[in-house]
């Protein structure tokens, strides 16, 4: 053990979280070291490589506006927990407690009663030359005057080993999510550790919230009740509808947001999912309007409502304001608490502590004067070297500066600056904060030691504020370690946190589930969320099929030498420019006739329909449904996630120019990859309405491709050999068990139409069709277009084998031209009822 | 000073329009100056839904939604007003020095909270060094408040030229500084600018103004329009009205609807569409004076 701790780096002008002043492992990182000293040195490389497969494998992003390496970028993890003793812990999580109670009753005041600003506790301009401050919001209606729903703050510890706080976050505090996942992570890394240690687990915390959230969405209820006497009240085990608000897919942490839906079972929205009517928020569903009762926002304050708050906004819900200002709905957090978040206050919190809670702040900030108070101003220059200055509100847009490194004459114009716009500034001292082991494979000693922040959050119960047992541990990993932020190339840590005991976090309220409170279905689809499903449906199987096709015309390429490819080849090489695969060449547009193309050309065209960056490609097609998938992301599971996207960072790894076969290998994982996720879909996913409209646009696009390809095929050389066909419908290996001879066209056309049993087969694509539109209309009133499927059930039926099923079947080509253009308006008609809600709104203003 | 004034709004579609949500600032507040004897508001086609709130300025705000398809939206708004008199410059001469006043605002915050929220930069109206600057000619130390505004405002009058065609809604303020050129609105947000970048609290307000007919004309119906002037906090004799655009102290002329901190805060009408397409805009205002004890025309 002695070896290890003495190759870690050990400043001692920093508090280290691992060794004391001897230089050795304070008692709670004993088990650890332990057993890192203990092992083999390829235990550790194999943890991190877990690590990282299972960062890449289950999609932890982090998206980067300015990357230009691609928008997601995978979430870093440092392969060591970050640990804490218990005791330790018990203080922090009082002092977190506490000032989140406190930070509360600020919001509360600042958009109501404004005390503190009356008594002098808080200068005005902090909140009135706060452009955050949102003067619509004033005097919104809380329950229980509870604003601050989930609450985060960033701690770092000093070098005298105490805690310090470094800023707040009360708008839509970022990462208890990431921190829940890097948790699954490490905590599998280290499974006997986790388990010795007795590490507290984090599920209780956001049991607590859901519950919490849960008890003030029935109290928003039956305030919506009483004042429309239309809505149903909720009965006794009812769940309210709570819904998270996400800016959208390009928003950074889109990630995490899907993430925690899924975890707290609550649908993830956007804003144009949601509507106000009559002074109340809306979910559109495909069943029609569902009251909203609390709004977990990701968004924003000002993004919110761009008919009150910015009116740029087209990510928000017009009219909400309004609605929270009538307390009914509880949106958290509260409109306008972006407020709090300005480093200006910091100073002010002791005296508001004792004002407020008529206690002393338990947990100090960082040193920090607001130049606004001609006293601190003085100071702030005097002492400029060792300070960093800071903007004091976010409409200042400054990056932190660090008095230690200004020249003279930088030094000068800042000062300038400071006394032009004092009110503008607030400077903080530069903190030695605490250095925390962190693991590095590639350079020695393994062990660094960096500094470290913790984020940690907090959410009101009835009862007052919980802590989550962890955090979100960060470390400086970035060119400068003063500064800690992932935005800027930062690593993540798991944050364990010992426990004295079996200490279980048990949820402060109770839910009763009666047998008449049972969920059977899906009754919260939004409409988006539906049309996101259909189109992920018809993107599994286009792909399904483009793979096959490519790979067909591939296999036909190599097997056979130019002049021995027979006469298919050509309604092959058709097909493949019929779904854009392949590039029509200008010979070929202007002659309405094949060109000879040679080998290479041909060769290189292939390539190119896999891994192109055309929008027809099947590389942009998969993209495409990546993103579908990326939008549904909550309704998906694990497993069903880790195989898109698997399949989709294939795509990615493309440097050089692949050859033939490995194209061709390629497209086998891809088809493999699509099968199971069919297998899922069939197999995993709940029957619900959702899924009823995924499996209308997979039938959709079976259909069409079926139409075309049957067309195709109808239309060439009589002397065609119909092998190929089999193998795109996947019906070979039926077809030779039943017949064991070279394909003749009647069996062929009957297995791939009129036999019941092969899903492949058309009357299989066409019933399964007409049940589900039939269930659509049951559940959402008839459209009609049941029955023109219906129809062209019953003239497939009618079909005589002997008259129409032969090659060049006039009666046949037109029964598939019919049917191809019906499944293309019955797309259309879905869209227009079910989907139009997406209309695009435009702000004016007069 | 009775007068009764009708303000129709017409907004005018290329393509229908499904859904409109609407923030309107319409319905005149009363205020120590003015009262309102009756007010409507009418909305064709009939709005879906329909609330009046008083907003954090205490003004009147109504929130419409309109969700019958349409081509055409018109609101419009009448009502009959008296207002009181005003104090006259004369009355006026002993306030306090500007510098005391800016002084006092930023020390005893506390008990001047009306005035504080108009002390600010503001979203259409960005405090600065340049707008200090220009009006520090008007302002020296120890100089009464009032004195200094009014010379402020006599300045503006004769350095800026009023342009309809310089500048539209969201024309930046160092632009108007540099360009010396707009309309009321421009002008109102240029001096409450000058005021606050001095520390005094200054608000937007927006209404109304008789116009003179010309000499021997009638007076046209629909000529008149929605007018934007400032008001400044002077402590001891509290809020007074100045009116940049026409080098004038309020008195019994300028019909107040609404005020905040500048024009975003009280823009009359503000909202969403869904559909629409291109828009035209049509307002027309018609302010007429009445007799004291007339009734007011239907």
């Amino acid at each position: 053990m002695q070896s290890i701790l003495y190759q870690i780096p050990y400043q001692a002008d920093h508090y280290n979280e691992l060794l004391d002043a001897n230089g050795l492992p304070h008692p709670h990182w004993q088990a650890l070291i332990e057993q890192l000293a203990n092992e083999q040195p390829s235990e550790m490389r194999h943890r991190v490589d877990a690590i990282q497969r299972q960062v890449r494998d289950n999609g932890v992003t982090y998206n980067v506006y300015a990357d230009t390496n691609g928008l997601q970028r995978p979430w870093d993890l440092d392969a060591l927990p970050f640990i804490l003793p218990h005791e330790e812990w018990a203080q922090i999580s009082a002092a977190v407690s506490q000032r989140a109670t406190l930070l509360n009753q600020l919001l509360v005041d600042i958009y109501g009663q404004q005390t503190s600003i009356k008594e002098g506790l808080l200068p005005s301009v902090l909140v009135h030359g706060h452009a955050g401050f949102l003067r619509p919001c004033h005097d919104v209606q809380h329950q229980d005057n509870i604003a601050l729903h989930l609450y985060a703050v960033d701690i770092a510890r000093a070098p005298n080993g105490k805690w310090w706080v470094v800023s707040d976050r009360t708008q839509a505090p970022t990462g208890a999510g990431y921190a829940l996942e890097n948790r699954t992570i490490i905590s599998s890394a280290f499974p006997d550790l986790f388990r010795d240690l007795n590490i507290q687990r984090l599920s209780g915390f956001f049991t607590s919230m859901r519950d919490s959230l849960s008890h003030w969405g029935r109290a928003c209820a039956q305030k919506q009740s009483l004042a429309h006497p239309e809505i149903k009240a909720l009965s006794e085990g009812e769940q309210p509808l709570i819904v998270i608000l996400t800016p959208g897919p390009y928003n950074e942490t889109y990630h995490e947001q899907s993430y925690l839906a899924g975890y707290l079972g609550f649908p993830l929205v956007q804003g144009n999912d949601l509507t106000v009517r009559n002074g109340i928020v809306w979910l559109k569903t495909i069943s029609g309007l569902k009251a909203v009762h609390v709004i977990l926002r990701r968004l924003d304050d000002d993004f919110c409502d761009p008919l009150e708050l910015n009116s740029s906004s087209v990510l928000g819900v017009a009219g909400l304001t309004q609605v929270a200002r009538n307390g009914q709905v509880v949106i958290a957090n509260s409109l306008g608490s972006n407020i709090l978040q300005s480093g200006a206050l910091l100073g002010f919190l002791p005296k508001l502590c004792r004002r407020f809670l008529n206690e002393p702040l338990k947990m100090p900030s960082v040193a920090t004067w607001w130049c606004g108070e001609p006293q601190a101003l003085e100071t702030v220059i005097t002492n400029l070297h060792n300070l960093v200055i800071k903007p004091a509100f976010p409409q200042i847009n400054q990056h932190p500066i660090f008095g230690e490194d200004l020249s003279p004459v930088e030094r000068e114009h800042l000062v300038q600056k400071l006394r032009a716009n004092p009110q503008h500034y607030i400077a903080q001292e530069q903190v030695k904060i605490s250095q925390a082991p962190a693991w590095s494979s590639h350079h020695k000693p393994n062990i660094n030691s960096l500094a470290i922040g913790l984020r940690v959050y907090a959410c009101p119960t009835p009862n007052g504020y919980v802590i989550m047992p962890g955090g979100l541990a960060r470390i400086a990993s970035g060119k400068d370690e003063r500064v800690i932020t992932m935005q800027r190339g930062g690593t993540s840590k798991d944050t364990w946190i010992t426990s004295p005991n079996t200490s279980y976090h048990t949820s402060l309220l109770r839910r009763t589930t009666s047998s008449k409170d049972l969920v059977r279905g899906n009754t919260y689809l939004s409409s988006r969320m539906v049309e996101n499903l259909f189109w992920f449906g018809r993107y599994t199987i286009r792909n399904t099929h483009n793979t096959r096709l490519i790979r067909t015309a591939i296999q036909f390429f190599l097997e056979f030498s130019t002049e021995h490819r027979p006469i298919e080849w050509s309604t092959l090489h058709q097909l493949c420019l019929w779904f854009g695969l392949m590039p029509e060449t200008e010979e070929a547009t202007k002659k309405s006739k094949q060109v000879v193309l040679n080998d290479d050309d041909i060769e290189h065209q292939l390539i190119q329909a896999v891994f192109s960056s055309k929008d027809s490609s099947l590389q942009s097609n998969i993209q495409q449904f990546f993103q579908l998938a990326f939008n549904i992301r909550e309704r998906l599971s694990s497993d069903n996630w880790r195989i898109i996207n698997q399949m989709s960072q294939r795509f990615n790894h493309g440097r050089h120019t692949p050859t033939l076969s490995e194209t061709l290998e390629h497209l086998n994982e891809t088809s493999a990859d699509l099968v199971t996720l069919s297998g899922f879909t069939l197999d995993g996913m709940t029957r619900d309405q959702g899924w009823r409209f995924m499996s209308i646009g997979r039938r959709i696009e079976r259909l069409q491709f079926l139409c075309v390809l049957l067309q195709n095929a109808l239309t060439m050389p009589p002397e065609s050999n119909l092998d190929w066909l089999l193998e795109l419908t996947d019906s070979i290996v039926t077809y030779r068990a039943r017949y064991s001879a070279q394909p003749e066209w009647l069996p062929v056309l009957d297995l791939l139409l009129m036999d019941e049993h092969n899903p492949n087969a058309m009357i299989f694509q066409l019933k399964g069709m007409v049940k589900y539109l039939t269930e659509v209309s049951v559940n959402y009133g008839n459209g009609g277009y049941e029955d023109i499927f219906i129809e062209r059930l019953d003239s497939l039926k009618a079909l005589d084998p002997d008259l129409s099923l032969y090659h060049g079947s006039a009666t046949l080509l037109n029964w598939l031209n019919e049917t191809y253009t019906k499944s293309v308006e019955l797309s259309d008609l879905l869209s227009l009822r079910f989907f139009s809600y997406s209309g695009k709104a435009s702000t004016e203003q007069f | 000073m009775r007068y009764h004034v009708f303000h129709e709004t017409k907004y005018i579609y290329d393509s229908i329009v499904t859904l409109s949500q609407q923030m309107l600032h319409m319905t005149p507040r009363n205020s120590f100056a003015q009262v309102c004897e009756q007010n409507t508001l009418t909305i064709h086609p009939q709005p879906t839904e329909r609330v009046q709130h008083v907003d954090y300025f205490k003004n009147y705000s109504d929130y419409i939604a309109v969700f019958t398809p349409h081509k055409i939206l018109k609101v419009s708004s009448s009502f009959t007003v008296t207002l009181k008199p005003r104090m006259q410059l004369s009355e006026l001469e002993h306030s306090l020095p500007w510098n005391i006043v800016a002084h006092r605002l930023m020390h005893e915050h506390g008990e001047h909270l009306e005035a504080v929220t108009y002390l600010y930069t503001s979203p259409s109206i960005k405090c600065s060094q340049a707008l200090a600057d220009y009006a520090r000619p008007s302002f020296w130390p120890g100089r009464p408040l009032i004195e200094s505004v009014f010379e402020l405002s006599q300045r503006i009058y004769q350095e800026f030229e009023f342009d309809p065609e310089a500048t539209d809604v969201s024309t930046p303020l160092e632009q108007v500084l540099v360009g010396r050129r707009g309309v009321c609105q421009d002008f109102a947000h240029l001096m409450i600018g000058c005021l606050r970048s001095l520390g005094l609290a200054a608000r937007y307000v927006s209404g109304y103004i008789l116009t003179t007919p010309p000499e021997g004309g009638e007076r046209l119906i629909g000529a008149d329009a929605s007018h934007a002037w400032i008001s400044v906090y002077s402590l001891i004799y509290g809020w007074i009205d100045f009116d940049p655009t026409n080098n004038c102290l309020v008195q019994n002329e300028h019909i107040t609807v609404a005020w905040g901190r500048d024009f975003s805060d009280v823009s009359p009408m503000r909202g969403i569409v869904l559909g629409g397409g291109a828009q035209k805009l049509k307002v027309n205002v018609t302010v007429t004076p009445l007799q004291l004890t007339m009734p007011a025309p239907v």
